[in-house]
């Protein structure tokens, strides 16, 4: 009988893949189908600075972030949120493969931004939110649950490298 | 922290939900069970399904909750002093969980009033809700 009959999968860490069902790999496909990228991009970002101020502190270089309506209107605000939408569609594209999608990203906001992880999870929430919005009845209890899986590994992954 | 302004705004969110308290709550449960199926544990001796009366009575216990308590919120602990006790001594849910219904009452308030849930609404909204779950929280030890 092994002494430490502790799983294996303790020390490899997350070598299990995700499993998607196919409710939830259509749900989340036809979600990114549907939003505009150049709005809930944009939007959520924005809401996450304004519900979440101490975020902002890795934007010092942002310019204007003083209400959240200089928040809404400043343009690199608007440009960042597009960049982060367009970075989750990658993970979209490779739903089996999120983890090795993320490697990269993860060393940057790691060793180059110094952002702690906990944000992320800040974010996903504020897009959760502006994405229920633009779906609103048609975005259900179900459909939340599909999305925030999915969110949920984008932002284990993110924060992987981080050591 | 909430200013006057933003106390205002959360007691006119509230005052408007008053009507639909039933639709508001049961949709924000049934998120919950959905997305935080440990949440359902406590449920275990009633219906929770879509429609319910049992979901239904419940969401609007909740929702009417919170909109009492939104009409004065410097008085929150006096407000929900029963409440407090109730989920202290008899209820006892994790608070870990407080926090769940408060994010899916947000995308609840999010998907019922669309735009008109603003950055500004949420941030009141959200920073009301974790006064809310840390008051009822208060007496559990």
């Amino acid at each position: 009988m092994p002494e430490n009959s502790v799983s294996a999968d303790l020390q490899t860490g997350s070598d299990k893949m995700v499993e998607w069902t196919d409710f939830e790999r259509d749900t989340i496909k036809d979600i990114f189908s549907r939003i505009k990228y150049d709005v809930v991009g944009p939007a959520a970002f924005a809401r996450c600075l304004v519900v979440y101020p101490w975020t902002q502190r890795y934007f010092g270089g942002f310019g204007n972030l003083y209400n959240a309506a200089a928040i809404k209107g400043n343009p690199m605000v608007s440009k960042h949120g597009t960049t982060i939408i367009h970075g989750l569609d990658r993970a979209v594209k490779n739903l089996d493969d999120i983890e090795n999608t993320y490697t990269e990203l993860s060393v940057l906001h790691s060793e180059k931004l110094h952002v702690d992880p906990d944000n992320f999870k800040l974010l996903a929430d504020c897009l959760t939110i502006v994405v229920a919005a633009q779906l609103g009845k048609e975005f259900t209890g179900e459909v939340q649950a599909a999305f925030q899986k999915f969110l949920a590994v984008v932002v284990s992954s993110l924060g992987r490298q981080y050591h | 922290m909430l200013s006057n302004k933003e106390k205002m705004l959360i007691a006119e969110i509230w005052e408007s939900l008053t009507p639909v308290a039933e639709e508001i709550g049961a949709d924000a449960l049934l998120r919950m069970f959905a997305c935080f199926p440990g949440s359902k544990t406590y449920f275990s001796h009633l219906d929770i399904s879509r429609g319910s009366p049992h979901l239904l009575s419940h969401g609007k216990k909740i929702v009417l909750a919170l909109a009492e308590g939104s009409k004065d919120i410097s008085q929150l602990t006096v407000t929900l002093a029963p409440l407090q006790i109730m989920h202290a001594y008899q209820l006892r849910i994790d608070p870990i969980n407080f926090k769940l219904l408060s994010h899916c009452l947000l995308v609840a308030l999010s998907c019922h009033m669309r735009d008109d849930f603003t950055a500004v609404a949420h941030a009141a909204m959200d920073k009301y809700l974790s006064a809310f779950a840390a008051v009822l929280a208060e007496k559990y030890r």
